[in-house]
């Protein structure tokens, strides 16, 4: 399974969610884990998401989620998890 | 499963403290395009590299996007054109540097390396006349990289190379002097070069290498700082433990870069070049981490110690993240690349002499210094003799590339643009070599490289 990481940062607004959800699912990503925190108005998350139906379009998905943070307000960030785990587990 | 802090901590890296891969260097042989018609030379060395490298501007944008990590250069190495155009009949090889330079363009590289000859021991008619074809071949072209190995540990340093050398950074400086010399930052002069650098001006595909490989430059001065940051009053063997385990996370992210490069572009992994190179971005610099580590600026009594502890921890952390280290692997320590620097040599702080010291703890060596345009051809050579003596002893990379601004002089200030940023003009120690640059000759090997 090839996974992704997205990371939505900004200020606290109605729909941060909804939209990022919606987009996922019409584009059949299915979201395998959600954390979220919001510290002092500020709302941070991340996501687990299962990219392997989607491995051709991974580039165009860093680009349209990053276009609809712009739209809410937000940054919405998406990165293949292995950086992560590279960086982090032996 | 990684977990929030982890990943919290990676994008903190990449996008406040300038973690990035400096650079994907494809190495290519051109040895099989030896013909005795330059032409026809050009036409093979054009035709191999636009094929084997056309896919790799491409797939350095694919990888930096989808793991949102900065790729900053993709770039290119070749054979030492010496060796690869030794049996060309032709009265330069300046048009060797314009094709090198036109398929640079064609695939959209900003650099490519390897207009270069290996004189360690003695110069071979081809070696003579690549080398003194670099001033025009400098001048006529924009991302064409040039550098000339003059010494190892094995055989000696070439003094008449060094000599040649001299004269030829002059001739190179006056040749781009409407562009304050620039010609100069895209030449170096080693000893004891790496096969497999892929960092410029200074990479070549060295010739025991295979006909393509993929060489990865990690840096993150940022990352380090912000680690040392967090040590601040702790014992030094709390420091050097905190730098080794950043190093191996930055090391990580390299590898990581340079396996999926190589598997998407089918040409196998080469080396991960453990450097810390820093760039004249605020925050991005080798000088600001020495600072934090407790000195006032660079060149303070310390310096060496620190870059020499430093540079050894980075070695530490990032050999064990890597599956196959080598090219320079060290702390860079350029100039005009770095902010602290610059700012050390404005206050008086940093000498060419406090820098040569340090040369001998860290990799590489005297790197993007500015010196009046004044200064006499064999003083210049006394520069790089005294820095290749250095790497010849020590059995490690010594390089210089340093730039005689034609027309300005101690005080002024030379502005590179770019990666290249600027720098203040350094006074040099004019007292005179000139009899011993003179002698000719070659200083033999040393006691140490007898070990058969």
């Amino acid at each position: 399974m090839k996974k992704g990481i997205i990371t939505v940062i900004g200020k606290d607004t109605v729909g941060i969610i909804a939209n990022t959800c919606t987009y996922l699912a019409d584009h059949n990503i299915n979201i395998l884990d959600i954390s979220q925190t919001i510290v002092e108005d500020y709302f941070n998350m991340m996501m687990i998401v299962d990219l392997t139906s989607n491995l051709e379009s991974i580039e165009a998905h860093v680009d349209n989620l990053a276009k609809l943070g712009e739209s809410i307000g937000v940054i919405i960030k998406l990165q293949l998890e292995d950086i992560f785990n590279e960086m982090h587990r032996i | 499963m990684i977990n929030f802090f982890e990943v919290y901590e990676t994008k903190d890296m990449i996008e406040s403290e300038n973690l990035d891969v400096r650079t994907i260097t494809m190495g290519i042989n051109l040895m099989d395009c030896a013909d005795e018609d330059v032409n026809a030379f050009n036409e093979k060395i054009y035709n191999k590299i636009t094929t084997y490298a056309k896919d790799l501007v491409k797939v350095g944008e694919s990888i930096s996007k989808e793991y949102g990590v900065p790729i900053v250069n993709k770039r290119i190495s070749v054979t030492p054109i010496a060796l690869a155009a030794s049996s060309c009949k032709t009265k330069d090889y300046v048009s060797i540097a314009k094709t090198l330079d036109r398929a640079a363009e064609t695939v959209g590289v900003n650099f490519i390396g390897g207009f270069s000859a290996l004189v360690s021991k003695g110069m071979t008619p081809s070696d003579e006349m690549l080398i003194r074809s670099i001033p025009e071949a400098l001048a006529s072209t924009k991302h064409v990289c040039s550098s000339v190995n003059v010494g190892s540990t094995r055989s000696g340093v070439n003094m008449d190379a060094v000599k040649l050398i001299g004269e030829i950074i002059l001739e190179t400086a006056e040749a781009t002097k409407e562009a304050d010399s620039i010609g100069c930052a895209r030449f170096v002069v080693f000893t004891n070069a790496p096969d497999d650098n892929p960092f410029m001006a200074g990479a070549f595909h060295g010739v025991t290498e295979a006909d393509v490989v993929i060489n990865v430059g990690v840096s993150g001065p940022g990352v380090v700082l912000r680690a040392v940051e967090k040590c601040r009053g702790e014992s030094l063997e709390v420091l050097s433990e905190t730098i080794k385990k950043v190093a191996f996370k930055i090391t990580r992210v390299g590898q990581m870069v340079a396996k999926e490069a190589a598997r998407r572009l089918n040409v196998p992994f080469g080396i991960i070049d453990l450097s810390l190179a820093p760039t004249p971005a605020i925050g991005d610099s080798i000088a600001d981490i020495l600072c934090e580590m407790g000195l006032e600026y660079v060149g303070a009594p310390g310096t060496t110690a620190a870059l020499a502890m430093l540079n050894d921890s980075v070695k530490k952390g990032g050999a064990m993240a890597s599956s196959n280290v080598g090219g320079l692997s060290g702390a860079f320590i350029p100039v005009s690349e770095d902010q602290g620097m610059i700012n050390a040599v404005k206050v008086g702080a940093l000498s060419i002499e406090k820098l040569e010291a340090m040369t001998c703890v860290c990799s590489v060596g005297l790197d993007m210094i500015a010196i009046p345009g004044s200064t006499k051809a064999t003083t210049i050579a006394g520069i790089i003799a005294d820095e290749m003596a250095i790497g010849m002893i020590n059995q490690k990379t010594t390089a210089v590339r340093i730039i005689p601004v034609i027309g300005k002089d101690v005080g002024d200030i030379v502005e590179f643009g770019g990666l290249l940023g600027y720098a203040p003009i350094m006074p040099v120690n004019n007292f005179d070599c000139s009899k011993f640059i003179n002698r000719g000759g070659k200083i033999p090997a040393p006691i140490h490289s007898f070990k058969n």
